[in-house]
């Protein structure tokens, strides 16, 4: 398919993307600069760790849990995080019972100050068009198989809310501090496409 | 894309960059830093992603899309000119077609909400020309509102800056069987605006939730409009 494409060679795309910012620059309109600072944030600094403090500090602090299942973006900003895309958060918590998995149909809505910018599957269309409709055959891609009995929810990032998974705590992680159990949780874990491993088992 | 058939797996790269050329982060970044100051609404934008014509829709990549869109907001809202953009190197093919004329409405903010959690809706089967966030597989489909997300601008009017229209978005459970003729322990929890949605009527589909009601309304016909849903079980 060739969304799957990526050009990074110095035409196609990257000259007309170069151009455009140079005409826009030109016009006064965007500071380079400013462009260097925002591709540094996503590609450095806001990313799945922003996510995986929130749900180790949920594991180990019953009350924290209570404020983000509550009000994510407000327990979320509690630890400094907030900025675009973030402005209506919305934790979710996944259990024995019930598994939550998260997809934007419409376009590829995600947490960006907790999840940082998508991966390439969550944009694609085999993701965007089969979660809806056939979650489990699409955690099977992911290698999850659910027992029968597990509910699974599918959140469909619509509006304006933007969803984390608070995914289950591991068994064996009891001695563990919320820094070590940070280490631990993945992006797929809070997208819901994927369970958080048990340390030193195979996933 | 909700219910489309033939994109196969699902296929996770492992350790993927964030961006994978440099001008995919650069795309993002003027997007990121410059529509606010130029009056531009994240509706209107996706709304131009949307309008690119299908066929060339499917063959670009997410940031090709992104691209596409950027360069038709920044002609239709004069902020380049068209030979601003012939003169940039990689022509992509034509112009966008444009947004549809969406009448302005002066609504006021509904602040009082006409459903709460628990409550029974139906989403209209509205087609509209324009821009909207209720995904062809819900539309006619009865769900349960479960939570009330508060009130927020419509995406509908906002994307044509034809109003605010402020109203509430509900989280809304379908079922699987509802969805897709399955009765399997699935559940779509997707946030639809207060004006997709009417309170549920009795369906033929399922008589559990007619039992027991007066009909207040003919139920829909059995035979549904055509779209891109997967239409399994029927």
């Amino acid at each position: 398919m060739s969304e799957d494409h990526h050009d990074s060679s110095e035409h196609g795309p990257a000259a007309r993307v170069k151009a455009l910012e140079q005409l826009l620059a030109d016009k006064g309109l965007i500071n380079p600069a400013t462009l260097d600072s925002l591709v540094d944030t996503y590609e450095n600094k806001i990313g799945p760790r922003n996510g995986a403090r929130v749900v180790a500090k949920a594991w180990t602090d019953p009350e924290f849990r209570e404020r983000l299942l509550a009000d994510a973006t407000t327990a979320c900003a509690e630890l400094g995080i907030a900025g675009p895309e973030g402005g209506h958060l919305v934790a979710i918590e996944n259990t024995a019972r019930v598994h939550n998995m998260v997809v934007c149909t419409l376009c590829s809505c995600y947490p960006w100050p907790v999840l940082g910018i998508p991966p390439a599957w969550y944009k694609s269309f085999a993701y965007r068009s089969r979660a809806v409709s056939d979650p489990r055959g699409v955690l099977a891609d992911f290698g999850l198989k659910l027992a029968d009995d597990v509910e699974i929810r599918v959140w469909d990032s619509s509006a304006e809310q933007r969803y984390i998974v608070v995914p289950e705590r591991p068994a064996g992680t009891e001695k563990m501090s919320e820094e070590q159990l940070a280490e631990l949780v993945t992006r797929d874990s809070m997208v819901g496409v994927a369970k958080v491993a048990t340390p030193g088992k195979a996933r | 894309m909700g219910g489309m058939d033939g994109f196969g797996a699902v296929t996770p790269e492992p350790n993927e960059p964030v961006f994978h050329a440099e001008w995919e982060g650069r795309v993002m970044a003027i997007v990121g830093s410059m529509f606010r100051a130029a009056g531009v609404n994240i509706d209107e934008f996706r709304h131009a992603i949307e309008r690119i014509p299908p066929a060339r829709y499917l063959a670009s990549s997410y940031y090709e899309r992104w691209l596409q869109a950027l360069e038709t907001i920044l002609l239709e809202h004069g902020i380049v000119t068209r030979e601003d953009l012939s003169s940039l190197p990689d022509p992509k093919g034509a112009e966008e077609p444009p947004a549809a004329k969406v009448a302005p409405s002066a609504a006021k903010p509904r602040t009082r909400a006409k459903f709460k959690s628990g409550d029974r809706v139906h989403v209209r089967n509205a087609n509209p020309a324009g821009h909207t966030r209720a995904p062809r597989y819900v539309r006619d489909k009865s769900g349960i509102v479960r939570r009330d997300h508060g009130i927020y601008v419509l995406a509908d009017s906002n994307a044509h800056h034809a109003g605010e229209n402020r109203q509430h978005v509900y989280s809304v459970e379908f079922t699987a069987r509802e969805l897709w003729g399955r009765n399997d322990r699935e559940k779509v929890l997707i946030d639809l605006w207060e004006d997709y949605l009417e309170s549920e009527r009795p369906h033929p589909r399922d008589t559990t939730l007619a039992k027991g009601r007066k009909r207040r309304v003919a139920p829909p016909a059995p035979v549904k409009r055509t779209g891109e849903g997967r239409k399994r079980g029927r």
